[in-house]
């Protein structure tokens, strides 16, 4: 607090030479200041504008490109479409053993068995350390945020040792059974913030009718934490759908791929000439975080920041 | 509070607990570690018995078929004289130390730009955050393996200036850039984030400030960023600690084998090589715990540097 406390005083100490310069917005002079305030908007405009324009380009050209032949991805910087060439999505859906829906089916099979795994077993967590009272919930909390941190790689060993024992490399085990255990230990963590902020009184109310922490838990903060259960699912969804890590270990036959180290495949498999199918799978692959982030924007932003900050 | 804020208040009280806290205390065991359960069973054996195993691991030589045999520090010692591990530590190194500045500065000054009610807020905000939710996918990885290659829309864009661009991603002294490249492309959330602290500094501030007579810069610097610094913390801790996790970028803009010569061998991916390509399960286990370590001492660093410029409000 220190140094804002003294920014007021040491500046207001000092006499004001023409003491009209605070005022300059109400004085009738304010043409002038709405003028350079309009110079400085439009300059603002023109930055966020090439900023953005410069951001997005790459992506706009990929869709255009998976649209051409494949000899113009390597000659045409341009955006424009002289005719649309569906056949490098065909040539690219039946590129590889199976069709690239199959890999679309498995990935959606992890996701969602992801995101039930995530909301049941986080938003139990986070109801335990958000509203009970209970020995050890001081450290446990503690470790809870500090496996937040916890680099990935200090387990995978051990943990594909293990899975590998219980015989399930090449299953869908090992990516959708530690989301049922609530190692996304950022999600516990969201929806702790989150039922702190519904009012007591409501438990309370329940406790005296007589119900008990589950019937509390499933009747009473369950439908009041939707907006969380929502963030969740929606980055459970993205994370889970571009996972490349856990699927590149875990799954090595054909069958089980999913998206990402079917893509992954395709790079390593791919000749010269199919960038333009390359691409075409690509675009294929980020269409439903796409949309997951047209539709989901709202709770993706809100959980962002509320996680950053409060 | 934010993850990190909140450990850092848990470590500075260490009064007893509060009458409220005592009376409660023990009442809800049962119930309380029934709702646990799938998170304490997730903590020990898919967290904390996997640590302590590849502890253990890291004290032996194992290839998976073979049960461990101890050897000691021998691990420990084979990277002190791992010249391929010591440059995955500078790839590394470097990646961090200019890809997480530059994008969290990055994100700050767009934040800046865009806060205060400017009109197309969250247009701009969407197509800003849009690269932050691609970036982590194989196929923006495949995108700019295109981009920067030797015929990729770089350098067909550089030639209509009459530029020959090289092969970004071919050449070891460019490689490494356009991955940080990448990185800093996808400075969407930290700025998300940077927009809601943003939105927290009290307005009277700068009305304060202005009745004053400060300049933009000097609100900039003595209100702004003072009141920031807990979230350009918090930002800072997780982007350091994410990407010393980078794997995918790296891996698929290489083909797998962090080239040409090495220039994009990320520590993450030379451990992936040793332990899943080489099933050299002890040196990839002593690998992971070094990393552990590494950082950890970042991590410990930040919040040691972080007394002398954060600035909490209360």
């Amino acid at each position: 607090m220190t140094k804002l406390q003294t920014l007021p005083a040491a500046s207001g100490s000092s006499p004001r030479k023409d003491g009209k310069s605070p005022r300059r917005r109400e004085s009738p002079g304010s043409l002038a200041f709405s003028r350079s305030a309009r110079i400085k908007g439009l300059v603002k405009h023109a930055i966020l504008i090439i900023v953005g324009a410069v951001m997005i380009y790459p992506l706009l050209w990929m869709v255009v490109s998976s649209l051409r032949p494949n000899d113009l991805i390597f000659r045409e910087p341009g955006l424009w479409l002289e005719s649309l060439e569906m056949s490098n999505y065909t040539d690219g859906w039946s590129a590889l053993t199976h069709p690239f829906g199959h890999y679309m089916i498995n990935s959606a099979i992890v996701v969602l068995g992801s995101i039930l795994g995530n909301l049941i077993s986080c938003s139990m967590a986070a109801y335990a350390f958000a509203r009970l009272q209970f020995s050890g919930k001081k450290i446990f909390f503690g470790i809870m945020l500090l496996t937040i941190m916890l680099p990935f790689h200090v387990v995978i060993v051990p943990q594909y040792i293990l899975f590998s024992q219980i015989g399930w490399v090449n299953t869908f085990w090992p990516l959708i059974v530690p989301k049922l255990l609530a190692t996304d230990a950022f999600f516990v963590f969201l929806m702790v913030q989150f039922i702190r902020g519904i009012p007591k009184d409501l438990d309370e109310a329940a406790r005296i009718d007589g119900a008990g922490h589950p019937r509390i838990f499933l009747r009473v903060i369950l439908p009041l934490m939707v907006p969380a259960l929502a963030t969740t699912t929606i980055f459970t969804f993205i994370w889970t759908w571009n996972d490349f890590f856990g699927a590149l270990i875990y799954l090595t036959d054909p069958d089980m791929f999913t998206v990402p180290v079917a893509l992954r495949a395709f790079v390593d498999s791919q000749s010269a000439t199919s960038w333009g199918s390359l691409f075409a799978m690509s675009i294929v692959s980020l269409l439903p975080v796409f949309l997951v982030f047209l539709f989901g924007q709202r709770f993706l932003i809100k959980g962002i920041a509320t996680t950053g900050i409060k | 509070m934010s993850a990190i804020g909140e450990l850092s208040t848990m470590t500075r009280r260490k009064g007893p607990m509060t009458k409220e806290e005592k009376k409660a205390n023990g009442r809800d065991n049962k119930a309380a570690y029934i709702f646990l359960l799938p998170w304490l069973i997730g903590l020990v054996a898919i967290t904390v018995g996997p640590m302590l195993m590849s502890l253990y691991l890291s004290f032996t030589d194992y290839n998976l078929l073979q049960p461990p045999e101890w050897v000691g520090l021998d691990n420990f010692i084979r990277m002190f004289g791992d010249a391929r591990l010591h440059n995955s530590l500078r790839v590394t190194f470097t990646y961090v130390l200019v890809g997480v500045p530059l994008q969290l500065g990055v994100a700050l000054l767009i934040a800046l730009v865009l806060d205060k009610g400017l009109r197309g807020l969250p247009f701009y905000r969407s197509i800003f955050y849009l690269p932050s939710l691609l970036g982590g996918s194989v196929a923006v990885a495949i995108l700019w393996k295109q981009i920067f290659g030797t015929t990729g829309l770089v350098n067909q864009v550089l030639a209509m200036v009459g530029i020959e661009g090289p092969g970004w991603i071919s050449d070891p002294n460019t490689a490494l850039g356009s991955i940080i490249l990448l990185h800093v492309w996808t400075f969407g959330s930290p700025m998300i984030i940077f927009l809601a602290g943003l939105r927290q500094i009290p307005v009277m501030y700068y009305e304060a400030a202005k009745v004053d007579g400060a300049t933009t810069l000097q609100q900039f610097w003595r209100i702004t960023l003072p009141m920031l610094s807990p979230i350009i913390f918090f930002n800072l801790v997780l982007q350091i600690i994410g990407s010393f996790q980078s794997f995918t970028q790296a891996f698929i803009v290489s083909g797998g084998n962090g080239g040409p010569s090495d220039s994009t061998m990320f520590f993450t991916l030379y451990l992936y090589q040793k332990g899943f390509g080489q099933f050299d399960m002890g040196y990839a286990s002593a690998m992971a715990w070094f990393l552990l370590v590494i950082i950890g001492v970042f991590t410990a660093i930040n919040f040691i540097a972080s007394k002398y410029w954060v600035f909490y409000d209360d």
